[in-house]
């Protein structure tokens, strides 16, 4: 598998040439992977394969973990892997439930892995964080718990930086993660772990959160697709709070439809979570057409804005002519791409950093010691506390506490905290305005490719400005879909280069069938990592 | 609620004061004169909802430690709160009946400060909002101590969360025994023992400790999250029995309203009080001191009377700098304020909006439906009751207990006299309850009954001894007074014609009697008065008995 580089299947789900389906090539380097299939739904195969009884969830689960066990010790992507005989235990039970007729959920046999800041019932739960070592949750977050319902089997928790503060996974107290393009580069952060997890196959869709950008920024750099729903969509219960006004759980797979597939198994009002919406979970899955239906023009009407702020300096040059390059690929599909500007952009980036510092100095202050996770020995309160907490977190978990308190301080408020407060204000009514003249907008997910590990690590500030992109939209409460769109050079193979698309407030479905057209159309494009075999059409 | 150990005001107050302990306030009294203090209070009052603020758990004073407690309100990774909606309900109800001005549009804020019992590291509390602003509470201060009206301001009111408790005992010195096996090594208090049996039952680590110095520290969740109104006055009161009755006029409202038990003793009610002093005349306010550890009104009334004489005495003395802003404790056993901790400077809070809970949107109709619920407040019956023409005292005295003053309206809106209806209250029926620890809920009497014993008494159809005996019977056992009278046959013989033939038999009887009468011996009557009545078994109506006797007795014969 890893190493064996294999010409890809014929699939039949998507038929490879229709002469009336507008083509764009990619943006190809001499790197680039050969390739004429577009991505395909693993779940939705998964489900055709086990009700058709061509496999049994046994052996897809079983392929999935030899597929991990060989490719984790080059990726470390997972903190926990869970217990293989488990895994397979609860496989066989849904092969029992298939051969008797039961019915099944959606997810059945579907191989999952969740970012370990949420909280799992069975397994540890640290946040990649000192200071939960060896946590297990009393309780399934929401967003799992749905999962397992629907039939899915949750593979392992997987890395990321300190309770998601970092792009890189380096900020993670236990294991720095491979991006599967190029094991010398950075996967991206915070959801590095579910990001490359997909990517390399060891699962077929993961759960990420984003608060800035953790799921769109890996997704861009490990070249699958993510996810980040509007606010309120998914239940953040039992995700551990970084910045709880931005956090959201996220959906990270291999096509547009197993994230859309995934985020309407999480999706909906959760009586645990104040801040979830009642509004109702359209059928996502409705809109994976299949492309030999389309018409010629199958976005026609479409109103596409550029984010002109997000294609100027400082962002690479092979960045700006895929994303140049998807837009064409849009307006070949029917769309009318017009430039936009929103010049409140970058105002976003610091805002962020104070609002999501505050609030992250105030969600991390329950890890005390006092009640679970490590606990120093100490004589006197302060101390026990402070020793606890010095030794529990990492320095970019401290330097975030630390900005946190002090824009929250007394006299600092409303120079920091107030202030970034009426920006967030002006930027989700500059994206309100923008949105009402365009059904999306798009930018690129980060100013460039993946990176090398520790090329950054010094550099917090140059660390932090790679979220430029993904920022606003956490702040507007936006949900974006992030899809790979083209290469730049870098590693064995090129690198990919993620498009955001972003929508209306709960207009996922927008965002997803948009994507959908466009992930099935993109010609000479395959974003499978070189080095995995992608045999996962079941 | 709970009311049998509830203490009122009242009742406190007709405890014999306590003998002056207080060696400083004889060398103050002269100076008191010149001084006027200025006392604010703020007081905490627990709701009684059925499960806390912000998770389901249910709420029961006295539970064993941490056994009501889940991931929400044990701060978990992960966990969110989300808002019961009926503790808006009651903050509405406490606003509204507190005259304060409701803020439709309110939100929670986040204190945050690091002690083990607050198990998030921040409290859900109301910073620059609160529920409700302004507004007054009215007053009659007891007759005994000179009676009078007042009207204190309330400054806000707002709603939070409560946090743990500490548990501690020095290491090694508990003495209770549980034979657990395994316990881990640290289990070395009871509370820590009872925390450690109870990890074998509970799904999720529940062993909340902490080493502390030479103290093995323990953590009770049971009362973190429970829900909690912040009721601030304004700096009104001047003394401490005006500060002890702000504060049982509050409990009052806040049992008529049926939002707390108000328990001081449960901590359901607690008061923390701010006292300065200052030259009469002088507006500027003197500086503060908190007292804190008030367990009962007494203790409010004398906590501040000892503090006001101890600064008094400073200034005195030319010692007015000596007075400090800190927070004092006061010592039941020595019946004096110690010095708790020293302010160092402003605590810095860092007050934030809640991310995790939406903002608070009352509406108009919300309010006015609520508004329309609220029952008669204790100042409006302590004033119509006034109007019926009772007496202050009276009024105090049936005002003061929500359950005495609506068996007391229940006996009147069945038609019976005020006056009368108000001495069987306070006077047999409370020292019936007085007696048998009960509260008025709980005797057999009901109101109904009680106007209708009153109705008989007043109708003639039962001697007022008669009906004592009829009340001490519905008070143990209930029934009827009807049901009683019928059954022991204690109807009034009204009836001329029975009580004729009564005397006839008992003068045909007594023939010497009569004889000794008719010649002169006009004394027996009483005698022959007694016969009758024995005869008549004490039902014979004793107007009409006296009258047909002394016809007979000197009829002609």
């Amino acid at each position: 598998m890893l190493a064996t580089l294999q010409p890809p299947r014929t699939l039949s789900r998507f038929p490879l040439y229709l002469t009336s389906r507008p083509v764009t090539l990619c943006t190809l380097t001499a790197q680039s992977p050969p390739s004429t299939s577009p991505p395909h739904s693993q779940i939705l195969s998964i489900r055709h394969s086990l009700l058709t009884r061509q496999v049994t969830a046994a052996q897809l689960a079983e392929s999935y973990l030899s597929r991990l066990r060989l490719t984790e010790p080059h990726l470390n992507s997972f903190l926990h892997v869970s217990d293989s005989d488990a895994v397979l235990r609860q496989a066989a039970l849904l092969d029992q439930r298939i051969a008797g007729g039961e019915d099944v959920g959606p997810l059945a046999g579907v191989v999952v892995g969740v970012k370990d800041n949420i909280c799992t019932a069975d397994m540890p739960s640290t946040g990649g964080s000192r200071v939960l070592e060896g946590y297990r949750p009393a309780y399934d977050a929401t967003a799992v718990r749905k999962i397992k319902e629907l039939g899915g089997i949750v593979v392992g928790k997987t890395n990321l930086d300190e309770f998601g503060m970092g792009s890189t996974t380096e900020a993670s107290a236990f294991q720095v993660t491979a991006n599967p393009w190029d094991v010398s580069r950075v996967p991206g952060g915070s959801s590095g772990g579910s990001a490359a997890a997909v990517s390399a196959r060891q699962c077929v869709v993961s759960l990420g959160s984003d608060t800035g950008g953790s799921v769109r920024q890996p997704a861009s750099f490990c070249g699958v697709v993510g996810l980040k729903p509007t606010y309120g969509r998914v239940s953040r219960y039992g995700l551990m709070a970084y910045a709880s006004s931005l956090d959201v759980i996220g959906c990270l797979g291999s096509s547009v439809a197993d994230t859309g597939i995934l985020l309407h198994a999480i999706s909906g009002h959760d009586r645990l979570d104040a801040t979830s919406s009642k509004r109702e979970v359209p059928d996502f899955a409705s809109q994976f057409a299949s492309i030999n239906l389309l018409e010629s023009k199958p976005l026609k009407g479409l109103r596409v804005g550029v984010i002109r702020e997000t294609l100027d300096e400082g962002v690479d040059t092979g960045v700006i002519s895929a994303i140049r390059g998807a837009a064409s690929h849009l307006e070949e599909l029917g769309c009318s791409v017009t430039e936009i500007s929103l010049p409140s952009f970058s105002l976003g980036l610091p805002a962020y950093y104070i609002l999501a510092s505050s609030e992250a100095s105030s969600n991390l202050s329950r890890y005390d010691g006092v009640r679970y996770g490590n606990q120093a020995v100490a004589d006197e309160l302060n101390s026990l506390y402070g020793d606890s907490r010095a030794k529990g977190f990492g320095p970019e978990v401290k330097m975030r506490i630390l900005m946190g308190t002090y824009g929250l301080s007394a006299g600092y408020y409303d120079a920091y905290y107030k202030r970034a407060q009426q920006v967030r204000t002006i930027i989700r009514k500059s994206f309100k305005t923008a949105l009402d003249e365009n059904d999306i907008l798009i930018s690129p997910a980060a100013p460039s490719a993946a990176y090398k590990i520790g090329e950054k690590i010094d550099d917090p500030l140059a660390m932090y400005a790679g979220d430029i992109m993904t920022v606003n939209v956490n702040l507007a409460g936006l949900p974006a879909l992030v899809l790979p769109c083209g290469f730049v050079e870098g590693g064995t193979a090129g690198l990919p280069v993620g498009l955001q698309m972003i929508g209306a407030a709960f207009d996922e479905e927008k965002l997803l069938k948009v994507g959908h057209i466009f992930e099935q159309t993109l010609q000479n494009c395959r974003f499978v990592p070189p080095l995995i075999e992608d045999d996962t059409a079941w | 609620m709970k009311s049998t150990e509830a203490q009122t005001a009242t009742q406190e107050k007709q405890k014999p004061p306590l003998p002056k302990i207080m060696k400083q306030t004889k060398t103050s009294d002269k100076f008191s004169k010149d001084y006027e203090a200025v006392i604010g209070i703020e007081t905490h009052v627990q709701l009684n909802t059925l499960t806390k603020a912000f998770c389901g758990c249910p709420y029961n004073y006295g539970s064993p430690p941490n056994t009501s407690v889940c991931p929400i309100c044990m701060g978990l990774p992960g966990a969110l709160p989300v808002l019961n909606s009926k503790v808006i309900e009651l903050a509405v109800k406490v606003g509204l009946a507190l005259n304060s001005k409701l803020s439709l549009n309110s939100k929670f804020d986040r204190k945050q400060y690091f002690y083990p019992d607050l198990p998030k590291g921040y409290q859900i509390s109301q910073f620059d909002v609160p529920i409700a602003s302004g507004g007054y509470i009215d007053l009659d201060l007891p007759v005994e101590f000179g009676g009078g009206h007042r009207r204190f301001g309330i400054t806000r009111v707002h709603m939070e969360e409560d946090a743990g408790k500490l548990l501690h005992s020095e290491n090694g010195s508990y003495s209770q025994e549980i034979t657990v096996s395994p316990l881990p090594k640290y289990c070395t208090t009871f509370y820590c023992v009872v925390l450690c049996f109870q990890e074998y039952k509970l799904p999720f680590s529940c062993l909340i400790r902490f080493k502390y110095q030479s103290y093995d520290l323990c953590v009770d969740l049971n009362r973190a999250g429970v829900p909690l109104l912040e009721i601030v006055s304004e700096p009104d009161m001047r003394t401490g029995i005006e500060a002890a009755e702000y504060a049982a006029e509050l409990q009052r409202l806040v049992r008529y309203l049926g939002v707390s038990n108000g328990n001081m003793q449960e901590g359901s009610l607690r008061c923390d009080v701010n006292v300065s002093i200052r030259p009469i005349g002088q507006a500027q306010f003197g500086t503060k001191v908190e007292i804190k550890n008030l367990n009962s009104f007494s203790s409010v009334s004398r906590a501040i009377d000892f503090e006001i004489s101890r600064q008094v005495l400073l200034h005195s003395q030319g010692q007015g700098d000596q007075i400090t802003q800190e927070t004092r404790l006061w010592e039941e056993g020595a019946q004096k304020t110690v010095t708790m901790r020293k302010k160092e400077g402003l605590a810095d809070y860092r007050y934030f909006p809640e991310p995790d809970l939406p903002g608070v949107i009352l509406t108009k109709e919300y309010v006015n439906s609520i508004l329309d619920s609220l029952p008669e407040l204790p100042e409006v019956k302590r004033r119509r009751y006034e109007k019926m023409g009772l007496s202050m005292q009276d009024v105090l005295f049936l005002a003061n207990d929500v359950n005495v003053a609506e068996f007391f309206d229940a006996t009147i809106a069945k038609g019976a006299d005020v006056k009368l209806a108000a001495n069987w209250i306070m006077g047999d029926i409370a020292a019936y309850m007085k007696n048998e620890k009960l509260t008025i809920n709980e005797i057999k009497l009901i109101p109904q009954e009680l106007a209708e014993l009153i109705a008989s008494i007043k109708g003639g159809t039962i001697s007022g001894k008669i009906g004592k005996e009829i009340l001490f019977a519905l008070l143990a056992k209930g029934g009827t007074v009807k049901g009683l009278i019928k059954e022991k046959d204690l109807v009034q013989i009204v009836d001329p014609v029975e009580i004729e033939k009564i005397v006839d038999k008992v003068l045909s009887e007594n023939p010497k009697q009569l004889e000794q009468y008719r010649g002169g011996k006009t004394k027996l009557q009483g005698y022959f008065a007694g016969q009758v009545m024995k005869l008549s078994k004490g039902k014979a109506n004793p107007e009409l008995l006296n009258k047909i006797l002394l016809e007979k007795l000197n009829a002609q014969s």
